[in-house]
């Protein structure tokens, strides 16, 4: 089952390589990790999206957990919670399929931020699903250059994760 | 205003803080600041070691048997790199050390200049936590938290990288009384409900037994499990890194468990309905195989300070996380003030049971060989030292015999690489345990092959005149190695002859030590006399023995708890 797991750990050098490196070490699988300080400057916010069986999650958070820098952890597929991703997507866009183009990326509320007479970069953010979706909607050969940060993940309402 | 001091001064004052009195080492480029602070002061004292290995085992041996956290201190490069055979035992077995290790100055770091690794990146995964100090000013705090995590929670080695300009560079100097950090607070109390849930498990019990690990040895809770089990009647065995947790010489001891475990310790293990698991981690070597284990149905209530250890590889019905002793005494209050006891007459049930696996003597050998065998060397060793003695060991056939015939009834005691299973560990550690404990008789219990991969170090102990016991069992195989062969590769023996041994008694003698060989069984018990009437001498006892002798009982790799191979 897909997961993704909320943490907070203190913004030190090192930090983000001790979680990577758990992972490698481990044998668990990420498949997307986004990490940057949060408004305290001494933390950062990590979000991991790793898939495994329920015993392989409960050993992902208690190692994470274990790791000394870490100070928080939170499963967040746990309970209600949002999760967005960005994705930069440069397509070849000539004659017709300009137009088409357009329209697609307007229909998946996307945004139009670099443009040439031969191609457009299109900035998206939705979930992961939502951003596949597009991709697909694409002519594969139209697609030049994908850019995705990977999922964020907030819980919903009074779900808050604090030191 | 107080004077500046220099890092490698604020590192010496540091360790005098927190109470060091030795330090194992070896110095370098990189820590030569640190030592010429060592040489101006005596409070803590160097032991110079001959490869920084054994500085890390000794520090181990120290930390195992004195209870205090080891510490060893290392240049950069390849000073570290020949430390982490010695961090990652310590890491694997959850000991409490803190490393102090040179690097090359804050500039040249990334520009691979001479004698530079990146030691946390080498060693990130075999420490509990590991810092590389930028700022001076940032030293003391770093060194405080790095004792602080190595001796709190689940022990375990922590790394100090420092800089040799850092090193150079002044600071104010304050040593943090306390500390607190957010990210890091390990659990003490163990959950009051899962308490009652375990107490209500135990009275219920028909076939209960009590299993229990290193964590027992390393919070100091040899006294209380004592009391738990005693008061309950039940059977208790100890995992390799738990022997002592228990009075070996105690009837309700069933012995250890697991791969080369007693017979009824493992079928105990298996037939059980009630399992209390304490600060003890299911691994492979001790419960076989999971699937197997699973065959049959058990409750296990499990006691630990570590939640990643709780269901790792065993689904547990009752984890409490929390330190042992706190635990066991919120358990034996329950226990001693409810009304309650468990059911006596399916304990004596079980105990009939137990007493007719007992029965199957499977520890028992030919006592009337001609050859020395094994066993009666260890067995004698027990009876010579009246069982008071530490004992190390290395890896091999050795080690579990020692841990099978030497009967510890107190902790710490009993100084093996369990884990990580190091060859090279039991002379260096030894070493470290007879500084921790001067007045002690300290052996290690060695095979040929083993004590060659620290053998140096009889260099140190002549140095500091350490009068240990060495006993290596000369089979002239890595036995070990040679029965694995022989069991599952059709006896092609494929490099485990050990060739071209040394004269173990000349090699004693030239650096300056008792050399003895024995070779006749009936040489065995006044060999040990003499030698550990030596009090001041280390003496290398080179014991002749059965080259074809197996450990058993055995739970081939792979197979369930009850597979035994048994003579
Ligand atoms: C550093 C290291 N290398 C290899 C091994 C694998 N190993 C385990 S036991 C053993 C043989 C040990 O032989 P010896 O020390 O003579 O002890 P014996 O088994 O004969 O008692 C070997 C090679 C190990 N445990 N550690």
């Amino acid at each position: 089952m897909r997961h993704i797991i909320s943490l907070l750990m203190e913004n030190e050098a090192g930090a983000l390589s001790r979680v990577a490196g758990l992972f490698s070490s481990r044998g668990y699988n990420i498949e997307s990790l986004t990490v940057a300080a949060t408004e305290d400057p001494t933390l950062s916010r990590m979000t991991l999206v790793t898939a495994g069986s329920d015993d392989v999650i409960e050993q992902i958070t208690k190692q994470l957990n274990k790791l000394i820098e870490v100070v928080k952890v939170v499963d967040l597929s746990d309970g209600n919670h949002i999760e967005r991703e960005l994705m930069l997507i440069k397509v070849r866009a000539i004659g017709n399929d300009r137009e088409e183009i357009k329209r697609m990326a307007d229909i998946f509320r996307g945004r139009i931020i670099d443009v040439t007479d031969r191609s457009y970069t299109i900035e998206l953010t939705g979930t992961g699903a939502k951003l596949d979706a597009f991709i697909e909607a694409m002519e594969p050969s139209a697609i030049l250059e994908t850019v995705r940060t990977g999922a964020s993940g907030i819980g919903r309402g009074e779900r808050i994760l604090k030191p | 205003m107080s004077t500046e001091l220099t890092g490698a001064e604020i590192t010496v004052r540091c360790l005098q803080k927190e109470g060091v009195d030795y330090v194992f080492g070896y110095p370098g480029g990189a820590v030569l600041y640190i030592y010429d602070e060592l040489f101006k002061q005596d409070k803590v004292k160097h032991i110079l070691v001959r490869h920084e290995q054994a500085a890390l085992h000794a520090a181990d041996g120290y930390a195992r048997s004195g209870n205090k956290v080891g510490v060893a201190l290392v240049t950069s490069g390849p000073g570290v790199t020949n430390a982490v055979t010695g961090i990652a035992t310590a890491y694997m077995d959850s000991i409490p050390l803190v490393v102090i290790s040179g690097q090359v100055p804050t500039p040249a770091i990334g520009l691979d200049a001479f004698q530079e690794v990146d030691t946390v990146g080498i060693t990130r995964p075999c420490v509990k936590h590991n810092f590389l100090v930028k700022d001076v000013d940032e030293l003391a705090n770093t060194i405080k938290k790095a004792f602080y995590i190595a001796s709190t929670g689940r022990p375990g080695p922590v790394l100090v990288d420092i800089p040799k300009d850092v090193s150079q560079q002044k600071a104010h100097f304050a040593y943090p009384e306390k500390i607190s950090m957010r990210s890091y607070n390990p659990v003490t109390k163990g959950h009051s409900g899962q308490i009652k849930k375990a107490a209500q498990l135990i009275l219920g019990a028909r076939r209960p037994m009590i299993y229990t690990g290193g964590g027992v040895i390393l919070s100091d809770a040899a006294a209380k499990l004592g009391d738990l089990v005693r008061t309950l009647g039940f059977p208790c065995t100890n995992t390799l890194m738990g022997l002592g947790g228990y009075p070996a010489t105690d009837r309700q001891f069933v012995g250890m468990l697991g791969m080369h475990g007693t017979y009824e310790a493992n079928m105990a293990m298996q037939h059980c309905d009630v399992l209390i698991a304490i600060g003890a981690r299911f691994d492979d070597r001790v419960i076989g195989n999971p699937k197997h284990f699973y065959n049959e149905d058990r409750k296990i209530i499990h006691i630990d300070i570590d939640p990643s250890s709780i269901s790792k590889r065993v689904k547990v019905d009752v984890p409490i996380v929390g330190s042992i002793p706190d635990v066991l005494e919120a358990l034996l209050k329950l226990l001693k003030t409810g009304k309650d006891s468990p059911d006596h007459s399916a304990l004596d049930a079980w105990w009939a049971q137990i007493d007719s696996w007992r029965a199957r003597d499977c520890l028992k050998y030919d006592r009337a060989s001609a050859i020395i065998k094994p066993q009666r060397v260890i067995e004698t060793l027990y009876k010579v030292t009246k069982g008071a003695a530490f004992i190390t060991s290395d890896v091999g056939q050795h080690q579990m015999w020692a841990a099978q015939f030497y009967k510890f009834d107190q902790p710490r005691r009993w100084i093996n690489s369990g884990g990580l299973g190091t060859m090279g560990f039991g002379l260096p550690a030894a070493m470290g345990v007879q500084f921790a404990n001067p007045k002690g008789t300290v052996a290690c219990v060695t095979g040929e092959a083993s004590i060659q991969m620290c053998i140096q170090e009889l260099s140190t102990c002549k140095q500091y005149g350490l009068p240990l016991k060495i006993i290596n069992l000369n089979n002239r195989y890595m036995g070990m190695v040679r029965q694995w062969q022989e069991f599952f590769h059709g006896n092609r023996y494929a490099e485990s002859y050990m060739d071209a041994l040394p004269n173990f008694v000349k090699l004693a003698e030239s650096y300056g030590h008792v050399g003895m060989k024995i070779e006749q069984p009936g040489d065995v018990e006044g060999a040990l006399k003499e030698a550990f009437k030596l009090k001041d001498r280390l003496v290398f006892m080179d014991f002749i023995t059965d080259q074809t002798e197996n450990v058993f009982p055995m739970v081939p790799g792979g197979k369930g708890l009850s597979e035994m191979i048994l003579v």
